[in-house]
């Protein structure tokens, strides 16, 4: 058993191509979740426009992008555009079609953030002279992002474990690297490493979101 | 003595929805002069003070601070704004900030000083209000009375030519109530127009020039803290003195 | 042809869509399908390891808690990748569907466990001692007094999690099971046209925009106000 799944020699031979993978990975992670958090702001302050010809259009869209499957985003991306002409690098569909996703995700988790902040915090920014802007990001912004940080860090730890995805239309991260060095070595240890190294990046920030879940939900009870 | 008027409102009505909140009041104002209002609830008190400096809309009527148009879309309103301060009842002190960045805020940011004029002139604020010492705790860690103390001096360190007070202590504890109407009373001898919605009739008796009687939208009376305690004319002012002073 | 036009015959071509709906129906039963046990075993087993942890033997929880720290760091389709893949080298060969059921409920069950344990847990001792002193048994208050409060408390973001996993269902794909994404895929292949795509992307937001929206208003009506 351990020569299968956790065979030395050929652990040390896959291990500089899972590297690369994990560079890939974390590139990857680097540009969707600024990408996405910017999306989702921008949505996010849309949508505190009383205006309903601004909010339902603003509502469906985001709801449209959270029940849409990130994977089937992908393959329609990939697979389609080429037929509508353009032929878009596996990074790039990659970077799309998260930047919708993950915007739609981080837009509302933003949303219900600055819902939470009190009324009167605005008012009183307002009776000062503070502008609509300024109010917003000095007041209204800092609070909101206090209060839905454990949203915030679990939706990011998502879009890290999303980049796997990559691995089906071709993206070098780390799956598809494992992927690759077990159909060459007819051997599961690849895969194991890879597994091995998603959890050690990934584990620390599933604890810490641990922690900070169970005091948000206590605060509500 | 009262000097020439700060705020004009004639005419002032309010609707939400189809409830008619505000009926046609006028409220003026002179320089130096307290203006207390008393009323029920729902008597459209705290309303009408939102109004002052366009937190509500109000539905028709005018209303002019210092010499601003406030309804004007003209007015730059964040400017004119900076000329009225307001405290409210739940203090709405900014939780992320610590005292010395909540008074100096608007400071920095819509009268453009730089940091350490604004922390100059927000330590002197915050002295006024008896708590120098206090600059750097965070709200979290401050006693009700002295968070709305700090919201005063946060009001005060724009050098505003009118304050309003929409019932500033009824969310303190007795014992903290002292300490906030002190600083209005400081705040009324140092020559400041102030209007105050309140149910602190001990305060109106000894520091108001006038005191305002609302219910049901309107303006029912209005005269000198003696008359109108003592000897009001209307009914139904004479109906609500007699139920607050038998508390 | 003007480009609108063009544009239908490749994206929206109803003879191609016509030829394939049979076989994406047959992809949506499978989606359906394969949602349903994973929403079922995950939320089951979830809830169990929950009740587990309560009981409070050190040993058992350092396992429950590895394992549930473990699911939640593990990209799902690492997990899928693993038993398809993997475990063939050990003679256990699962079918796409199981490999797919399997990791998603593992990973359904590792995120449900942490947050029944939080509902749980955040129910204030008050609770249990008042329903103890009143002569329940263990067994008793925790169904009639602390779970009904805690289920409420992790409604919304259960519903959350839930929609987030099984929107999985179409990493199936990458195991040759036949739901939705597979049957659109492998028609975009055999008629050289998109149309399959969209009309699968159209299955997807049918059985999905009813439960986001349904997951939007649960949360608005069963959060208690703060």
């Amino acid at each position: 058993m351990l020569q299968t799944f956790f065979n030395p020699a050929i652990l040390k031979a896959a291990w500089p191509i899972l590297l690369d993978g994990l560079g890939n990975t974390l590139l990857l992670s680097i540009v969707v979740v600024p990408l996405g958090l910017f999306g989702g702001l921008a949505l996010a302050t849309l949508a505190s426009v009383r205006n309903p010809l601004v909010r339902w259009p603003l509502m469906a869209w985001v709801d449209f992008f959270r029940a849409f499957p990130p994977l089937v985003l992908l393959i329609l991306l990939f697979a389609g555009l080429p037929f509508a002409g353009l032929e878009l690098g596996g990074f790039a569909c990659v970077c799309i079609a998260f930047f919708l996703n993950t915007g739609a995700y981080y837009g509302e988790i933003l949303r219900a953030g600055i819902e939470s902040v009190p009324a009167g915090q605005t008012e009183a920014a307002r009776s000062t002279g503070l502008g609509r802007i300024q109010t917003m990001l000095y007041v209204v912004l800092p609070q909101a992002v206090r209060n839905v940080l454990p949203d915030l860090l679990s939706n990011t730890l998502e879009v890290v474990k999303l980049t796997s995805l990559g691995s089906v239309v071709a993206t070098p991260e780390l799956l598809f690297q494992a992927r690759q060095a077990q159909s060459l070595t007819y051997n599961p240890s690849p895969i194991v490493l890879a597994a091995a190294v998603y959890f050690m990046l990934l584990w620390p920030l599933v604890r810490l979101l641990s922690r900070l879940e169970n005091r948000a939900l206590s605060a509500r009870a | 003595m009262p000097g020439k008027p700060i705020v004009e409102a004639r005419g002032v009505h309010k609707y939400f929805g189809a409830l008619h909140v505000l009926k046609g009041v006028d409220l003026v104002l002179a320089e130096r002069e307290l203006a207390f209002v008393i009323g029920p609830s729902g008597s459209g008190k705290s309303t009408l003070l939102r109004c002052l400096n366009r937190l509500e809309e109000p539905s028709s009527g005018s209303i002019v601070v210092d010499g601003v148009d406030m309804l004007d879309p003209r007015t730059d309103l964040n400017h004119a704004r900076q000329r009225i301060g307001m405290v409210f009842q739940s203090f709405n002190l900014y939780p992320h900030m610590t005292a010395l960045g909540n008074v100096t805020l608007a400071l920095r940011k819509v009268a453009g000083r730089s940091r350490d004029e604004a922390d100059a002139v927000g330590r002197t604020a915050l002295a006024r209000v008896g708590l120098a010492d206090r600059a750097d705790y965070t709200p979290g860690q401050l006693s009700g009375g002295q968070q709305q103390r700090v919201a005063i001096a946060r009001a005060i360190a724009l050098e505003p030519r009118v304050m309003l007070f929409d019932e500033p202590t009824s969310a303190l504890d007795p014992e903290l109530v002292g300490s906030v109407l002190g600083v209005m009373r400081d705040l009324r001898e140092s020559g400041m127009a102030m209007v105050v919605v309140s149910h602190e009739m001990g305060f109106a008796r000894n520091a108001a020039d006038r005191v305002i009687f609302m219910d049901a939208g309107a303006v029912v009376e209005e005269g000198a803290p003696a008359q109108i305690f003592e000897a009001p004319r209307q009914q139904r002012t004479r109906a609500f003195i007699g139920q607050i002073q038998r508390h | 042809m003007s480009n609108w036009e063009r544009f239908l015959e490749t994206f929206f071509n109803a003879k191609v869509m016509a030829k394939y709906l049979p076989d994406i129906a047959h992809g949506t039963l499978v989606t359906v399908e394969l949602a349903g046990l994973v929403i079922l075993t995950g939320l089951a087993c979830g809830l169990a390891l929950a009740l587990l942890r309560s009981l409070g033997f050190r040993p058992v929880n350092f396992l429950v808690v590895f394992a549930v720290d473990l699911f939640r760091s593990l990209p799902p389709l690492v997990i899928i990748v693993f038993i398809y893949f993997g475990l063939p080298a050990v003679n256990v060969a699962p079918s796409g569907f199981v490999s797919t059921w399997l990791s998603l409920s593992l990973v359904l069950t590792a995120f449900s466990e942490e947050i029944f344990w939080a509902g749980i847990t955040s129910i204030a001792k008050g609770q249990w001692e008042a329903a103890l002193s009143t002569g329940l048994t263990y067994g008793q208050a925790l169904m009639s007094v602390v779970l009904p409060q805690a289920l409420r408390l992790t409604v919304p973001p259960l519903t959350n999690r839930t929609i987030a996993i099984t929107k999985g269902t179409a990493l199936g794909t990458v195991v040759a099971v036949s739901e939705i994404l597979g049957t659109a895929s492998s028609a975009v292949s055999n008629s050289y046209n998109p149309s399959p795509l969209i009309l699968g992307a159209a299955a997807y937001l049918v059985l999905f925009l009813p439960v986001v929206v349904l997951g939007r208003w649960l949360e608005t009506t069963m959060v208690w106000k703060r």
